[in-house]
């Protein structure tokens, strides 16, 4: 797949992070297997497989079965994640994810691999940008969009030690660095990575690093811009988004999503109920055409200089009411 | 058949019992309440108003429930599942699955069945319930699906046909195990057996008999 171009001189694997964390893991709790759907290659599980074949229960090109074979093997007292391209998995065994797994509450680990519009030439049918919105949906089933491969890590420890069932959406690409070395992710907790007063930029996964580069920019034109990594997007950092609402009063979402339904409507449930403020959700508004995933981050304005622009758009207005 | 014990619900050596046919829970949970599961006082709950004893099974409320069945083709794969953890693990486990006939028309099923006969899970017992009726009409007249047997059998799994109303045979059926195949036992049944008004009956898939229904019902059942 298409390389992403990003400004910053060194990005790291989140896939690679991924699949060594979870080796790791496996060697630490003999509860560890992994749940695959024909994706050996594409969810990255080689490695793994070497150490522990029979840890990697391959089911085949068939998610409804991967899904519900997966709270079968957390049933029978294993710590199942299930490593699948993340609109088959979603998508095609949201019902298993329902009833299985999150109702049923076993600790199953649904890890949507290649999210968004990571397979870009490869057009609607493999992006998964629907995938926050239908996950959100399900009771509390947790959704998590670790922004780097420190907090891919921290995020899958949390599932290890929480027994919850969990969506983690694993970003393709890579991403530069932008989480603390050693920091623990925390369920319903954010990251407040930059402060800033005039605007906040709420953002999530492949999305974190662009925001920070938008605050530089808006920093060099005058505006303090505050940077929120919101990887916990259900539950929401309540405290963090109200905080931002007054102390800001302007908050831009960015997400390599459909502009429904995801981190843009959770972050305005809360903020037109409790302290409205004016708002921009940047995502991608329909289907998107088919494209390298440097031309689609452009082409939806996902890009630091795009959101920059929101940004100073969103405050222009706000100044003309 | 199933080793159990009541009193510790997840012993992590039990065998597993999985409904499939979510719908019929009412028959789930006398059986666990007669096991002594939870007391039989709380059946007059079923269904009431904030009741756990739920329409559907809900493992989270009633000890005993393996996993939450009601959207059908679920309790296969889950099954497997259970197996397969049974497998790497070297647990000595079995797991029971109950299927629907009308069911096995979801797709998952056989994703299900596939991967059972390519992982050889012999611990695994499928019974479907052979009634040959679903919800609004026949299984012939509404997606037929003969030839059952031969489906199951082209699947990989060993295939045992009984009379589902026969203890002697069921026993059997469940006891002798293939030791690298699943089972599927396909047991035939007649739908409201017992009570001549409502065998055969489509109309009885999901109703609640009247009181003087009732009454004709348990006359008829202990003759």
């Amino acid at each position: 797949m298409s390389k992403v171009e990003n400004s910053s001189p060194s990005t790291f694997d989140c896939r690679q992070a991924f699949v060594e964390e979870l080796i790791a893991l496996a060697r630490e709790d003999s509860r560890i297997v992994a749940v695959c759907n024909d994706s050996v290659g594409s969810s990255n599980l080689l490695a793994f497989k070497k150490e522990f074949p029979d840890r990697l229960i391959n089911v085949g090109i068939a998610e409804q079965n991967m899904v519900g074979v997966a709270a079968g093997l957390a049933n029978g007292g294993l710590l199942p994640f299930v490593c699948a391209a993340s609109p088959f998995l979603t998508g095609r065994a949201l019902e298993q994810i329902k009833a299985d797994v999150a109702y049923s509450n076993f600790p199953v680990a649904l890890c949507g691999m290649s999210p968004g519009m990571a397979y870009g030439e490869l057009g609607p049918t493999h992006h998964s940008i629907e995938d926050l919105a239908w996950i959100r949906a399900i009771g509390s089933l947790p959704v998590i969009v670790p922004a780097d491969p420190i907090e891919t890590r921290s995020a899958m420890r949390w599932f290890v030690a929480s027994g919850s069932p969990a969506f983690i959406r694993v970003s393709r690409y890579k991403v530069p660095a932008v989480m603390p070395e050693g920091q623990a992710f925390e369920l319903g907790k954010s990251i407040t990575l930059r402060d800033g007063n005039d605007v906040t930029l709420m953002a999530i996964g492949t999305m974190v690093s662009r925001a920070l580069e938008a605050a530089e920019q808006l920093a060099a034109q005058g505006l303090s811009a505050r940077v929120i990594n919101a990887s916990s997007v259900k539950p929401l950092d309540a405290d963090a988004v109200l905080r931002a609402a007054r102390e800001t009063g302007a908050i831009v979402t960015v997400e390599e999503a459909i502009i429904y339904g995801g981190l843009g409507g959770a972050v305005a449930e809360l903020v037109v109920q409790h302290h409205p403020v004016p708002m921009r959700i940047m995502g991608v508004p329909d289907f998107a055409p088919t494209g390298s995933t440097t031309f689609l981050f452009k082409h939806f304005g996902l890009t630091a200089e795009g959101i920059a622009q929101q940004a100073r758009s969103l405050l222009n207005a706000r100044k003309e009411h | 058949v199933l080793r159990i014990n009541p009193a510790q619900p997840q012993w992590p050596e039990r065998d597993r019992f999985i409904l499939s046919k979510g719908h019929c829970a009412a028959a789930l949970y006398s059986m666990l309440a007669a096991c002594g599961f939870f007391s039989p006082d709380r059946l007059a709950h079923f269904v009431a108003d904030l009741s756990p004893l739920n329409g559907h099974p809900n493992r989270r409320k009633i000890p005993g429930v393996e996993t939450n069945t009601g959207p059908l083709g679920h309790g296969l794969p889950v099954a497997v599942g259970c197996a397969t953890a049974a497998q790497i693990t070297h647990k000595e486990w079995r797991t029971f699955v109950v299927l629907g006939d009308g069911e096995l028309q979801e797709g998952s099923n056989w994703e299900a069945a596939m991967c059972a006969a390519h992982r050889g899970l012999g611990s695994l017992t499928a019974v479907v319930d052979r009634n040959r009726l679903q919800q609004g009409a026949s299984t012939a007249e509404t997606n037929e699906l003969e030839p059952l047997a031969d489906k199951w059998r082209a699947f990989g799994w060993d295939v045992l046909m009984v009379n589902g109303h026969s203890h002697a045979e069921l026993i059997q059926a469940l006891t002798m195990l293939h030791p690298e195949r699943p089972r599927v036992v396909i047991a035939n049944t007649i739908k409201g057996k017992g009570a001549s008004f409502m065998e055969n009956g489509v109309e009885w898939h999901h109703k609640v008999p009247s009181d003087a229904q009732y009454e004709a019902a348990l006359k008829e059942l202990d003759q």
